[in-house]
Formats: C-alpha cells, structure tokens, sequence
C-alpha cells in the first residue's frame, strides 16, 4: 500500500544551516503521525515545506503519488493539504464564519461577473458554502456557534482562535490536516478537549492528520505513530512507548548523556 | 438608566462541572456592553446598521433623484453631477484600496486613460465619432487590461514598494501625456499640453445626452449598478478572498486562494471603473489635459475613500459628498462666496465643540469673541489701517467681521507673518496642557480666524487642501475607521 503522502530525501537549507536533512516520512490514510522534537529541531519548516511556503532543496514530496515540489501554496491545499499555523494567521478582521468561507475558495468556482450578477448556480454554491461553514463550526461544539458566527475573529479567546484555525483548515476540505501545535497555549481542560477533538477529526472527520505537539499527553494520547527530528534528522520512529524511551531522543531533549543516566537510574534500585 | 439585557452564560453542554472562569461567552456579553453607545449617536448607528442594505440604497435615489428639482443648472453640476463622478471614480479606488488593501497611487492613471481613450474615439481629434456604446465598453476593457499589465509587473509587491511603482506610473502616464505627443496617423497622439478638444457628448445608439440634468440622471443609474455589483461582488467568493489577502496575504495563499491571481483581479476591476468614470468626465468636460490627472485628484480621491470608511461602500458615498461639497463652497467660482466662510467657521467651531466639560467649551468660545473685541479695539486705536482693509466675500456676516477681525490694509507682508504665527500658535498650544491650553487656545482660535480672512479666503486651492488635512486628522483622532468604516484591529 503507497502512502497518502510521502516524503522522500527531503533537504532544505537556510545560508549554511541544514534544517532539513535527508527526511523521509510517509503517512498512511486516515493514520495519526505526531512529530515531536526539541526546539529549532525544523518540525515547522517541515510544514512549510509540504505546503508549499518553501521549495525544498532536494528530495520529493508526493500526495497519492503527485510530486508536489514547485507547485504554489494555493494548488497544493486544493490537491487536499490544509495546515494550522502555530503563530496563528487567521483573517483577524473578518468574522467567525468569513474565516470559514474565504478557505473554501479553492473547492468553489463562480467568478467575479457572475457574483456581480448573482446567477442561480452562483447563489446555490453561496448557500453551500455557508452551509458548509457552518457544519464545520459545529465540529466544536457551541464554542464557535450561535452569536459566535458574526463576531470578528480579533474577539476570540485564545483558544477560540486556535479551534477557528482548525475549523477554517478543515473549510478546504483536504485529505491531510496539518495541525502546528494545536495545544499551544491551552489549559489543561482545553487541552483534554483539544485532545478528543483530534480523535473525532480522524474518526468522525475522516481527516488524515499531521501534528506537531510538545505536549506529550497529547501525543500520548493521538498518536498511531510518533517521528522524532532533531537538527532536520529523523532520530527516531514508531510507537508513542518505543520513541520515548528511545536513547536518542531523551538525548536530544536532555542533552548527552541524559540516557545513560536515566538508565543507570532505572537500573540502580533493582 | 438600565442595565442592557446580558445574556445569560450559557452552560455550554460540552463544558458541564467545568471552571466556569473564563467561559468565554461571558467575556463575549461583557465586550458587547461596553461597545453599545448611547444617547443620540448610538441611536443614529444603531439604525444604520440596522436597516438593511436594499433601504439605504432606495433612500439615496429616491433623495438623489429630487435633487435637479430644487437646484439650478450650474449647482446640479458643481454639487450633483461632481458628487457622483467622484463617488464613481472612489468606488473603484475602494476595491483596490479597501477590499483588497492595495496601496495604489497609480489610480488616477487609468482615470486618464479612459478619458484620453474616449477623447480619441469620439472627439474631432481623429474624426472618429464613436458612439458611446461602442467606444464605453472597448475603453472599460482596454482599462482593464492596462490594470492587468500594471498588475503583473507588480505583483510580488506590496506596501510601501507597491505605492512606489504605482506612483511612478501615474507620473509617466501625466509626462508621457503632456511631453510625448506621438504622431499617430498624421496627428499628435494626445495633444500635448493642450489636450484633446472637442469631445462628443455621451451618445448611445443615437440618442445624445446634452443637458446637465440627463447627464446627472445617466450617472445616478451608472453609480446605482456599480454600488450595487460591487457589494455583492464583495459578499461573495472574490470579495471574502480579497478581504482574506488584505488581512493575511500568507495564510489566505495557503487557504487555497491564489493570491496574486486576485490581486491582479482587484487592479483590473478599479482600473475598470476608473476608465469608466473617465469616459463620462471626458464626455462630460467636452475635453480633456492632462493636468486633469494629476496628484491633487489623488489626494482627493484617497481623501474620499478614507474619510468615509476603506471598504464601506455607502462611505464612498458620504466621503465623496463631504469633499466634494466642501471643495465647491471653497471654489473661486462659487455663487454663493459666504458659503465657504460658513463651512470654515462650521468646522471650526465642530473641532473646538469636542473640548470637555461643556462648561470650558462656553468659556473658550466667549473668551475667543471677547479677545477679539479688545484686539480689534486696540489695533484701530494704533491706527485705523490696521483694521480698513477690504474684507473678501463678506456677504451676509460683513459688519460682524469688519468690527471683529483685523483686516488691515497697506501692511505688506502682514499675510505671510500672520501665516507663520498661526502655525507657531498651533505648535505651542498642541504642547501646552490643561488651563494652560485653554488658555492658549482663545488667542489661536482668533488667529485662525485672522489668518483665514487675510490670506486662506483669497486661496481656495491651498484651503482645500489645508481643509482636508485637518479633517482626515481631527477624524483620526475621533474614528479612525472613517465615517461609516469597520473598525479594524491589527494587533492583538
């Protein structure tokens, strides 16, 4: 069985800094992939990388096959690539359903002359399109709904802000959700919470997903399988259990010789 | 005083036995209570924005329309007719500038490009005497597509790069007018400074519009079907997109929208409009120069679309009726001179209103008109040529400004160093605080007033422009959205 999407030698460098190097990955339909590692470890460049916002060096990037090296941002969520950003981006000025609509651009198609004068099929797809938004929003239960829809996105919580992230990500209606730090910022009953949503977008959803997380409760708790970078390199990959208590990654997190000590440690009491 | 209505926080299913500090629908009801504003003005917006937009537009014809009933020819021109067109041409900027948030300073180029481009089909230039509904429609497209080179060339770049190079275009469009003047078939292109004389009035299909009052008419329609395209444009697909670059270029591209595709889009639809509006200033002009599309009309133009709100429609509108009317009552040509000294003082005393409590604005007022009287007192007593000059445009306030103002006669220089002590005042009162400003502000205000009867009166260009700048400042202090803009928050 190919992969969803695959990432094969990818190489990407700033000036003399290798912040990707040689990264193959693959994600398989409907599979949750978390990638951890330490700060500066190129997990966001990665994201930048497979949605088009950097060219790599070298290597490739394939969805369902189809190289996507050179394609624009915009192409690439159409061929079905959406992302949260980790800094947040949303449409701050536009309310809580814009958000939602303007993502749906590229799964829409009435041109400006026949908005202008409002053709049927131009309106059928309009109500679609609210529709859509809306089915979207409830994805979250009544955080983004009811008077929530026309409210600007400037008033929103922080954590509101994150949830319209997600929900506007999933208005392109991709295959593969990219989610940069979803937990971020969050209190540990938002984190819970954010933690089920994820479960329910694969399950209910039936999203393919891509996150990065420094919360290791939620990674426990997603994740099919977990990737470690460190420095651009993948250091390890498998299960939540075997990447945690790999050697080299309580080193990456820890520094040298942190896994030896942590062992000498388990070994001393028996 | 009640209490408005707070809505209960609702106990979100999914938050059941959960903190209830910081449920955010709370924080939401307590953000609402603060913005509802109260007494007259919140009453006024509250009913704008509560009626819908179908009403707002019936009003504003059904008000338009009476207007060629009650004005003369020449005030239907200068009022009716330069509204619109301004309204027209600053609806166009509002899709480049407000919608998309495109910093163009090359506007007014394809505003001259649709007034040269009808001037050469349709004038005595060439003999051409295209009909309007043939030559309308080229033009609007061949704008367009100028708006689709411009576009291309330019568009990796924005802000302060994107108002560099659009400058530039508009100031070669104005030398290659002016200068150029190719032989093109036997006859100079563009008639150098001279222009193009001779323009045909609008004719479609034979019938020929001749009267101010058909043209204002054939406006009113043209304006009414662009308004209205355009806010359903913006209330669809193209429009939220566009709001989604202005806002976040990056994460609009990587919501699926082809960022430069519509950037490129928003140029070709105002240069559009701007060729449009041309074609009928041409028409309308009988003639056209290029000193018709120079920087001022920029100004202008940006001056409307600014004060009545980036990306409101309606305050295209009200901007274009503000700057338009306000420019006309300053005109040297105005038939009614007392006009612009009403509109002056009125602004005046509208800025000076907004100082608190009421009690200090009675007391600076008062201090003003009696400080008058003791200056104009003691300037006659020194002698009687510091106040005999000859007041300009007195008209129905004459007597009452003859024994207020010093006017004085045979002091040459007497209006430049009046000018700079006006600006010193300004400078020192702006740094003064409290009774102090007060304090500082009697004499100022009397200044203006001196200032304005000697040297602004007499040069309604330099007041226009002074006039829209302490506009566009006295409302960035009070509503930086515009009049009837969205407040729009960059930081938070």
């Amino acid at each position: 069985m190919t992969a969803l999407l695959e990432l094969e030698g990818v190489s990407k460098s700033f000036g003399g800094l290798r912040v990707i190097d040689g990264l193959d990955l693959a994600v398989n339909e409907r599979e949750i992939v978390s990638v951890i590692g330490p700060n500066g470890a190129g997990k966001t460049t990665l994201f930048n990388l497979i949605t088009g916002l950097y060219h790599p060096d070298a290597g490739q990037i394939r969805l369902e096959g189809r190289n996507l090296v050179g394609l624009a941002p915009h192409r690439i969520t159409k061929l079905g690539i959406a992302r949260t950003f980790q800094t947040l981006r949303l449409f701050l000025n536009m309310t809580v359903k814009e958000n939602v609509m303007a993502a749906q651009y590229g799964r829409t198609k009435a041109g400006p002359f026949r908005s202008i004068v409002r053709t049927p099929g131009m309106r059928r797809e309009e109500r679609e399109i609210h529709q859509r938004a809306e089915e979207k929003l409830a994805f979250f239960g009544k955080r983004l709904m009811g008077y929530r829809w026309d409210q600007p996105a400037y008033s929103l919580s922080y954590a509101n802000r994150r949830r319209l992230e997600i929900a506007r990500a999933m208005a392109a209606e991709p295959r593969i959700l990219l989610l940069d730090e979803p937990a971020a910022g969050m209190n540990p009953v938002e984190t819970h919470e954010i933690t089920e949503l994820i479960a329910k977008l694969r399950d209910d959803g039936g999203y393919t997903i891509l996150v990065i997380e420094h919360d290791m409760h939620v990674v426990e708790g997603i994740s099919d399988r977990v990737t470690a970078l460190d420095h651009g390199v993948k250091i390890a990959e498998g299960s939540f259990e075997q990447v945690a208590t790999d050697p080299k990654v309580i080193e990456a997190y820890l520094g040298i010789g942190a896994a030896e000590e942590e062992a000498d440690a388990d070994a001393a009491p028996a | 005083m009640s209490e408005p209505e707070r809505p209960a926080a609702p106990n979100a299913s999914d938050a059941a036995g959960r903190p209830k500090i910081g449920v955010d629908e709370w924080v939401a009801s307590a953000e609402e209570r603060h913005e509802r504003s109260r007494g007259l003005g919140g009453l006024v917006s509250r009913g704008w924005e509560g009626s819908p937009a179908e009403a707002k537009l019936i009003v504003f014809v059904a008000l338009a329309s009476t207007l060629p009933f009650w004005m003369n020819e020449g005030e239907l021109f200068s009022y009716g007719l330069y509204t619109l067109l301004y309204a027209l041409l600053a609806l166009g900027l509002n899709i480049v500038v407000g919608f998309a948030g495109l910093l163009d300073l090359g506007y007014v180029a394809f505003y001259g490009f649709g007034a040269y481009g009808y001037a050469l089909f349709s004038s005595n230039h060439y003999g051409l005497h295209w009909q309007a509904e043939a030559s309308i429609p080229l033009i609007v497209l061949g704008t367009a597509a100028v708006g689709l080179i411009l576009g291309l060339a330019s568009r990796r770049l924005l802000g302060d790069y994107l108002a560099i190079v659009t400058l530039f275009f508009a100031q070669a469009f104005v030398a290659f007018v002016n200068n150029s003047n190719p032989k093109v078939a036997g006859e100079g292109l563009t008639g150098g400074p001279n222009g193009i004389p001779g323009v045909d009035p609008l004719n479609f299909f034979g019938f020929k519009l001749h009267s101010t009052k058909q043209y204002y008419f054939f406006l009113l329609i043209v304006f009414s079907l662009a308004a209205v395209g355009l806010y359903f444009l913006n209330n669809s697909r193209t429009g939220r997109a566009w709001r989604a670059l202005r806002e976040d270029p990056l994460a609009a591209e990587a919501m699926s929208i082809p960022v430069n595709r519509l950037k490129i889009l928003a140029f070709m639809f105002g240069a559009g409009t701007a060729g449009l509006t041309g074609t009928i200033f041409a028409a309308i002009q009988t003639g056209v120069v290029a000193g018709n599309f120079d920087v001022a009309l920029l100004i202008t133009i940006y001056a409307i679309v600014i004060l009545g709100g980036l990306g409101s429609i309606a305050g295209v509108l009200f901007g274009a009726i503000v700057i338009n009317v306000s420019t006309q009552f300053l005109a040297p040509s105005n038939d009614h001179p007392e006009l612009k000294r009403w509109l002056f003082y009125g602004a005046i005393l509208l800025i000076a209103a907004k100082i608190r409590p009421w009690s200090r604005t009675a007391a600076v007022f008062v201090g003003t008109a009696a400080f008058g009287f003791v200056v104009h007192a003691i300037a006659s007593g020194i002698s009687s040529d510091w106040t005999n000059g000859t007041v300009v445009d007195a008209g129905s306030a004459a007597s009452a400004i003859r024994n207020w103002v010093i006017v004085p006669s045979g002091h040459t220089g007497f209006q430049t160093w009046a000018y700079i002590v006006l600006v010193a005042a300004i400078v020192v009162t702006s740094q003064l605080k409290g009774w102090w400003r007060m304090a500082a502000l009697i004499p100022t205000l009397y200044w203006v007033a001196v200032v304005w009867e000697n040297v602004l009166v007499q040069q309604s260009a330099v007041t226009a422009l002074i006039l829209f700048g302490v506009l566009l400042i006295a409302l960035m202090q009070a509503r930086p959205q515009g009049l009837l803009g969205t407040a729009r928050v960059e930081i938070v």
